[in-house]
């Protein structure tokens, strides 16, 4: 068994999570819930063995090297991280319901890094550029601060859902928890992850300037990563000095979700050296 | 005053009320609310660095928004927009902004932040939700022997002070954490202060060598002008390895500086390990390969059959054995055509035959048998021809590298500390009743509230357990 073959089994088994997740909120079924756990708990063994095997594959290849150099690997990487902090975060709050979103969430990512066409899950030897213990900071430190500002992400949305019935006691929005506890949350995800954006930032700055000569180079994957750090920064500074608390943090934590996922995928589309060899010509 | 819970300390200005328009300005930068606005102009504006193209030739711009357009963002600034005077004022702005805030907040707080002894307060604990207590049989006095020795070992500026049928003893810890946000703070100022010492004192050029020959010029990359160092680089030899899948694999530079002329240092560079001399680092970046300049030739005469070995340089002309007549190398030329068919890399050469008109000779490097196609006199073939690299190396030097790994440093001690330490005060409350003595532990920080709850906990526990 390779280890593509268990991280595809892995996106079907987060999507069997997300689905008991649901069904336990739809239907308040707390034995489904459990077992979401469990399931859960298995999918993520099965991305970090199978994150373990690519780097042995890779070994065995001859040009050995962590598994985080390319798209496919840091999607991986990507919905390991989601799974983990969601999963901490339900052992400390006692509260299943954000497990909902999570779990599919980290579905969609393995499904994206597996089924795409454009995304090529083959192991490749590391361009001289990527050759930098720097890389290994830098992809670790950026994913866990985008897994926190995921899940950030998915309470921000439970927050607006649930302001739209505050009083309600039962049925799903009910089953929600309270807006004081949401709200405290997605702050202190943001905080969490905060920090780590800064790392990762830090850390490709370093890396940037070990193989070029500058920690700063204003080029579009920087730039988008600035513009989200400026998001976060801004919606820490107004709950912390103005107070802003609910709707307000988590419309910031939204356009915040936004600016990460620009910052990932969207910058390939921007014209860049390549549509600008098109426009001179 | 000193209570770790209340923030919003009433605001006053530092700076004494020196008059109109000083004082306004003061107030302006101390204010949050142009912190927001800065970074959300500063987070929406730099998108659109990343629309457009930056640093592109005027004519490619030109060519995809039309005249007009392109005369309207030219005088914004947009094509080296992060260098446009509008987006420095506001990174200048968000500069003065910090500075001015945090200096202002340090001193309207300084009684909450520099205070050696504070004042604890019985009061400000006596109705927090955080508490933890137990019943012990021994009297308050007996207790207070027990916990003060062991209250001073895990907290600071312990206080005690006596109640009606009792004491209360008091501690702090981590004071020192409120200065987390303006550790913080002064990082981004250190970030951009080197910046600057970069962008003022440093330079950033490119130069390009090729194997064996010695530079001691650059080019600057955003003037174009030329810079002398004050050594000279020589590239003693390039290599360049590939994967069986033809990406490359390293890139790797044999590099000596030579001052006046004399080698002082040897050393191969590659990505991601640089070389460093002098402040100057010299960074592997690019490569490429040179025309060749020499091939050795066989030529084979077609009468006698014998093969003759000759080394050619390119513009030199070569006299052929058995009176065949000269021979000049012209050049070597990539993806070379041949009757309107490519043949790869080929030399181009003239063969003169003994009084007859000269001939242009095309030899494929991949195809040693080609020329005999020609059915000449004499068939001309290349043996060996070594390629020629030249590496491309990135020169710079920024002395403002130090003062922003500094502020890299203190961002991250700065985050962590604010976001996950906290200023805390506990209150040991201990009163007798009747037969018993009632211990009730309480606690208030400024932030991190779970954080308290443990640590009232964990000390009840502790104090319940001391003998
Ligand atoms: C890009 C620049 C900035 C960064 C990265 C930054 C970072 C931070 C961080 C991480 C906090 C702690 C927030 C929390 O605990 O949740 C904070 C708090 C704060 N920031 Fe900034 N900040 C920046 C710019 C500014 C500016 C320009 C001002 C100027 C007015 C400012 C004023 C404050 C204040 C007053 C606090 C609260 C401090 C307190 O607890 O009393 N910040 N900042």
């Amino acid at each position: 068994m390779t280890s593509s073959v268990i991280l595809s089994a892995v996106t079907f088994i987060y999507g069997f999570a997300g689905f008991l997740y649901i069904f336990a909120w739809v239907f308040k079924k707390p034995a489904a819930g459990k077992m979401a756990t469990g399931v859960a708990i298995f999918g993520l063994a099965g991305n970090a063995a199978g994150i373990g095997m690519r780097w042995v594959e890779s070994y065995q290849l001859g040009f050995g090297h962590a598994p985080l150099s390319n798209l496919y690997e840091s999607l991986v990487f990507f919905a390991g991280c989601i799974t983990l902090i969601y999963l901490v975060i339900e052992r400390r709050y006692a509260n299943q319901v954000i497990g909902a979103f999570s779990a599919p969430l980290a579905c969609l990512t393995m499904a994206y890094a597996s089924l795409s066409p454009n995304i090529s899950d083959r192991i490749q030897p590391l361009i001289p550029a990527l050759k930098s213990n720097w890389l290994i900071a830098h992809v670790v430190t950026c994913f866990i601060g985008y897994g926190a500002f995921a899940v950030a992400f998915g309470v921000s949305l439970m927050y607006l859902f649930k302001q739209s019935e505050p009083d309600a006691a039962s049925g799903m929005i009910g089953r929600l928890p309270t807006l004081e506890a949401l709200d405290e949350l997605t702050h202190q995800l943001i905080v969490f992850g905060f920090l780590f954006l800064c790392v990762g930032i830090i850390t490709g700055a370093v890396w940037a300037n070990s193989a070029w000569g500058r920690y700063w180079g204003w080029d579009p994957k920087e730039t988008w990563s600035l513009i989200t750090w400026f998001v976060y920064a801004t919606l820490l500074h107004a709950r912390m000095t103005r107070g802003w608390r609910g709707r307000r943090i988590a419309y910031l934590s939204i356009i915040g979700f936004a600016a990460v996922m620009f910052t990932y995928f969207g910058v390939n589309l921007l014209p860049g050296l390549h549509s600008y060899q098109a426009m001179s010509k | 005053m000193t209570s770790p819970g209340k923030d919003h300390v009433p605001r006053m200005t530092a700076q004494p009320a020196s008059g109109g328009i000083t004082d306004a300005l003061w107030k302006l930068f101390a204010s949050i609310k142009l912190t927001l606005v800065l970074l959300l102009s500063l987070a929406v504006t730099s998108i659109i660095g990343t629309l457009i193209p930056q640093n592109a030739e005027p004519a490619a711009y030109v060519a995809a928004y039309g005249e007009p357009l392109f005369r309207f963002f030219w005088v914004l600034g947009l094509f080296d927009m992060y260098h446009s005077w509008w987006f420095q004022v506001l990174i200048i702005l968000l500069c003065a902004n910090v500075v001015v805030c945090s200096v202002d907040r340090i001193s309207s707080n300084r009684k909450i932040l520099l205070v050696r002894r504070p004042h604890f307060q019985a009061a400000r604990f006596s109705n927090l939700p955080d508490r933890a207590g137990f019943e012990d049989a021994r009297p308050p006095a007996a207790l207070q022997a027990l916990y003060a020795p062991y209250f001073s070992r895990k907290a600071r500026a312990v206080q005690v002070e006596p109640s009606a049928d009792g004491f209360r003893m008091f501690g702090e810890n981590g004071r020192w954490t409120r200065f987390g946000v303006y550790t913080v703070h002064l990082s981004v100022v250190l970030l951009l202060v080197g910046g600057l010492i970069g962008s003022l004192f440093g330079f950033d050029g490119y130069v390009s060598v090729p194997e064996g020959d010695t530079v001691q010029q650059i080019t600057l990359r955003n003037s174009g002008e030329r810079l002398r160092l004050p050594f000279a680089i020589r590239c003693d030899d390039f290599s360049v390895s590939f994967y069986e899948t033809g990406a490359p694999k390293e890139f790797r530079s044999s590099l000596s500086i030579l001052e006046n002329g004399q080698p002082v240092l040897q050393k191969d560079i590659i990505v991601n390990d640089p070389l460093r001399y002098r402040g100057i680092s010299i960074f592997q970046s690019s490569y490429g390969s040179l025309p060749s300049d020499e091939a050795v030739l066989s030529f084979t005469s077609r009468s006698t059959g014998l093969v003759y070995s000759r080394q050619a340089r390119v513009g030199a002309e070569i006299p052929l054995p058995e009176n065949l007549g000269t021979f000049r190398l012209r050049e070597l030329r990539h993806d070379a055509q041949f009757r309107g068919h490519p043949v790869g890399d080929a030399f181009i050469g003239t063969l003169t035959p003994p009084g007859g008109a000269p001939e242009e000779i095309v030899l494929p490097v991949r195809f040693p048998t080609f020329d005999r196609m020609r059915r000449g006199e004499v068939a001309i073939a290349v043996d060996e021809f070594k390629e020629r690299h030249y590496t491309g190396l990135q020169v710079n030097q920024d002395p403002g590298v130090e003062v922003v790994y500094v502020g890299f440093v203190l961002m991250i001690l700065g985050c962590y500390v604010t976001f996950f330490m906290s200023h805390q005060q506990v209150c040991i409350e201990v009163e007798r009743k009747g037969a018993r003595t009632q211990v009730t532990v309480s606690g208030t920080a400024n932030k991190n509230k779970a954080a308290v709850e443990r640590r009232i906990r964990r000390l009840a526990g502790a104090l319940a357990g001391l003998k």
